[in-house]
């Protein structure tokens, strides 16, 4: 179960897309899980063979779970057999096992002790009936906390997790969208971020007005699925601005600032009845326009239709919010921790500015930087939004 | 194809977008994007949406004339007839 997020602690499996046997290659959709943001599509980062699914249908399991056994391509040459962590207490006599998550390693858990059994029990005896049982059911043994002797996991121990997975399972809603559970993780990430993050913030007025008769130039001979967006400029100029000022694209994590060479966009993205979740464009500074436009699309309808991808929703370097054409004219937003920096666009307004000497109607916008101060400063802050705005003079380079 | 028509692929077009609201309740009058809480991609998907469905060109320029349910039948209307003749 990989973590979507640095507030979530558990996910339930709701649907498999792969059974045992089938070959995947890495970015294969594998699994549905639903979460606090919704029912989130898993990628899988390894290539190879399905050999077992670990977590069964409407399963409720804690962060960190293995959710199912691959055999590696490596492995399949080896003849070895793969196995997900944590090692099964006793193993049988088995060939080396080589550990493959099906997504990177949760973050270090946040201080509160999990109420799951203590570290080192995955080592503890399990009896054989207990084992059984936990198998047939794809139960997690480290989840279970053991009250035999000395610890040991029995049989009754593993029912009754059992029996709560049940519980949970009737609980479960329909895959989708959820804008309780949505606005619970949103004040559990923004209060964390105005606890922990110091930030500092600045504006600056920006006449975009290059970038809107490019657009309409480039619009008038397109189909309308072809047409790009103010928006799509918006990403791209501050996607480039980040990979030129790297101290606000990455993670502040354990201490310390982790630079990042990708450059993921966290695009904020409204849903109707209050709700806002921001999954990344990947490679946002990379990607050609045309693409970027495309992939921004297909985002934001699969984000509405309740349908982001795991990896979207875990790695953004940087978060871009605007408000579009609607609202008002500055917006400053709370960063989503553990990123350092989110960039925020306001209204578009046509007002008077002086070019050349003259004042004449232009189309204006406010952006906004708020960025964290642990690790950039104001000074640095004012040449990353300065940048931003100069890229968007020349929409044409973008 | 008469108004009323097109009215309904409107209608179903807008649903498909936003298929929480009640489109029953809107104003024909009224700005869809604020009625309807539709953003500038929304309005981007609503218009590739009718643009297929109904061949009609629709250049960026005259997207005001789309911005609420009567000025869109309207305008497809005219366009759908000026291409039959």
């Amino acid at each position: 179960m990989p973590s979507l997020g640095a507030d979530m602690e558990a996910g339930t499996l709701v649907e498999w897309l792969v059974k045992p046997g089938d070959r995947v290659k890495r970015g294969d959709i594998v699994a549905v899980v639903e979460t606090q943001k919704g029912a989130i599509e898993i990628e899988i980062f390894e290539a190879g063979k399905i050999e077992q699914i670990l977590v069964g249908l409407n399963s409720k399991v804690p962060v960190g779970t293995p959710l199912a056994r691959i055999q590696t391509e490596l492995e399949a040459t080896l003849g070895t057999v793969a196995v997900a962590p944590p090692p099964p207490a006793a193993p049988p006599a088995a060939p080396p096992l080589m550990a493959v998550p099906v997504a990177p390693p949760p973050p270090p858990p946040p201080s509160p002790p999990q109420p799951v059994a203590p570290a080192g029990v995955a080592r503890a005896r399990v009896s054989p009936a207990a084992r059984r049982l936990a198998e047939a059911h794809a139960i997690d043994l480290s989840t279970v906390t053991g009250s035999g002797p000395a610890g040991a996991i029995i049989h009754a121990d593993v029912e009754r997790r059992l029996g709560g997975a049940v519980a949970q399972a009737e609980k479960k809603r329909a895959p989708g969208l959820d804008l309780d559970a949505m606005r619970t993780a949103i004040a559990a990430a923004m209060a964390r971020s105005k606890r922990e993050i110091p930030h500092y913030y600045l504006e600056h007025q920006v006449d975009v007005t290059p970038c809107e008769q490019w657009l309409t130039q480039k619009n008038a001979t397109r189909p309308p699925d072809q047409r790009l967006l103010l928006g799509a400029l918006m990403i791209r100029s501050v996607a480039l601005a980040a990979r030129r000022f790297p101290a606000f694209n990455g993670f502040y994590r354990d201490g310390k600032f982790e630079p990042s060479r990708a450059v993921h966009v966290g695009v904020a993205i409204a849903i109707r009845g209050s709700g806002l979740t921001a999954p990344a464009l990947h490679d946002a500074d990379q990607i050609p326009l045309d693409e970027l436009m495309t992939r921004m699309r297909d985002l934001v309808q699969r984000t509405r239709a309740g349908r982001i991808r795991g990896s979207e929703l875990s790695d953004p370097t940087i978060t871009v919010t605007s408000l579009g054409e609607r609202g008002v004219d500055t917006l400053y937003g709370i960063i989503y921790p553990p990123q350092v920096a989110i960039a925020g666009f306001g209204k578009i307004a046509t007002r008077p500015w002086v070019i050349d000497g003259a004042i004449g109607p232009r189309s204006v916008v406010s952006i906004t930087l708020s960025a964290d101060h642990r690790v950039s400063d104001g000074h640095a802050g004012a040449l990353f939004l300065a940048e931003i705005g100069r890229l968007l003079q020349e929409p044409d380079k973008l | 194809m008469n108004d009323l028509d097109i009215r309904k692929v409107i209608k179903e077009e807008l649903n498909n977008i936003a298929p929480e609201i009640d489109l029953a309740g809107i104003d024909p009058a009224a700005d869809l994007r604020e009625s309807l809480d539709i953003d500038s991609m929304d309005f981007l998907n609503f218009i590739t949406a009718i643009h297929h469905r109904l061949g009609v060109e629709i250049p960026e320029l005259d997207y005001p004339k789309l911005v609420t349910l009567d000025g869109a039948v309207a305008y497809i209307a005219a366009k759908l007839g000026s291409r039959k003749t």
